[in-house]
């Protein structure tokens, strides 16, 4: 909406099963099944402000709006 | 006693029954008890007492005293700075924020009825003045009338039909009908949504009314309407519980996506459809080509 660049949205966290294919040089929590990957998710979401986002089965994404 | 005495009275106790009438205090909530109520009235003294005795000092040949209206101009911006000021400041404190497009459109409506006032005070007073009293009333009654008409503004109704839809996944994904609304990854808060939230489909009349609703201002006009007539279901600290409105755009249907406290269908789809089309979001690509065709 604005002319001027600027960063909107922004990946604050990655929860994943899988630690090699998250991406690196973001803080990456790594979790054993699916269940631990949900409480993580639902703890760092009020903490960071952000919305937990499903990429795959495997990887979550807590992301800045 | 002047003999213009009464004609002034008359011009200015019009013009401000004008806009008192005009000022009102509806679900929206804006302007707010007693205190904003107060500068407004007192700003639409003004205005008549200015556009009252206008009148007087042409007809004694006093032609620079119109020069007057030009301090009335002036100091009828500053409402408009002033309404845009406060609500723009209040705005980032909102749950469900007005938006820009919205506060303008209040601000202009404010600074507006302003002359709309200026304007009955004058015609009345001057009909008093060349006629009587009984004549004057008549003219008061057209003026008041006139600004009615042209304070109005049209309803979101006029330009779409409004259909409720409930809100479903596809995996993560929120859907409402086949407007994709946003992903959401926790199934905690995919139940909550489902318990709360509710969809609805504005499909456009027209292709004028498409540009329209189609504006991210308007869209969010409906959003804040909504969420403060029935209330919202969320807090700061969980973004996710956002009420959203995103566009289908293969036919520009706008898929509105709300989580009230209160979820009666039926007023929400009254509460939709008189939210007003905001002067600055409408768009009409037809007129295009009748104009220059």
């Amino acid at each position: 909406m604005n002319l001027v660049m600027s960063i909107e949205k922004m990946i604050l966290a990655i929860i994943t099963t899988n630690p090699k294919k998250a991406p690196s040089g973001i803080a990456v929590f790594h979790c054993d099944n699916q269940e631990e990957m949900y409480k993580i998710c639902s703890v760092l979401e009020p903490i960071l402000d952000g919305i937990a986002h499903k990429i795959t089965d495997e990887i979550m994404i807590i992301v800045k709006h | 006693m002047s003999e213009y005495v009464y004609p002034v009275l008359f011009g200015m106790a019009c013009g401000l029954f004008d806009r008192i009438l005009m000022l009102r205090t509806d679900y929206r909530q804006y302007p707010t008890y007693l205190h904003g109520k107060i500068i407004h009235v007192a700003l639409g003294f003004i205005a008549s007492a200015l556009g009252a005795v206008a009148v007087p000092a042409l007809m004694e040949e006093n032609i620079t005293a119109i020069t007057f209206l030009t301090v009335a101009a002036s100091q009828f911006r500053e409402v408009r700075n002033m309404e845009r000021n406060t609500l723009a400041q209040l705005d980032s404190y909102e749950l469900v924020s007005r938006g820009s497009t919205y506060i303008e459109g209040i601000a202009v409506a404010f600074e507006s009825r302003n002359y709309l006032v200026i304007f009955t005070a004058m015609i009345t007073t001057l009909v008093y003045i060349e006629f009587n009293i009984v004549v004057g009333l008549i003219a008061a009654l057209i003026c008041i009338l006139i600004s009615k008409k042209l304070m109005g503004g049209g309803k979101l109704k006029d330009i779409v039909d409004i259909e409720f839809v409930k809100p479903h996944f596809v995996n993560e994904g929120l859907y409402i009908d086949n407007i994709y609304i946003m992903n959401i990854g926790l199934p905690q808060r995919q139940e909550e949504i489902l318990k709360y939230g509710m969809g609805f489909i504005l499909k456009p009349k027209n292709f004028d009314a498409r540009s329209t609703i189609a504006n991210l201002g308007q869209r969010q006009a409906i959003l804040h309407d909504v969420s403060v007539a029935l209330g919202v279901y969320r807090d700061s600290g969980t973004p996710a519980l956002v009420p959203l409105a995103k566009r289908d755009l293969e036919d520009g249907r706008v898929a509105v996506f709300v989580l009230p406290q209160n979820r009666d269908i039926q007023r929400a789809l009254e509460i939709i459809g008189n939210t007003p089309t905001l002067e600055n979001a409408i768009r009409m690509p037809t007129e295009r080509n009748t104009k220059e065709g």
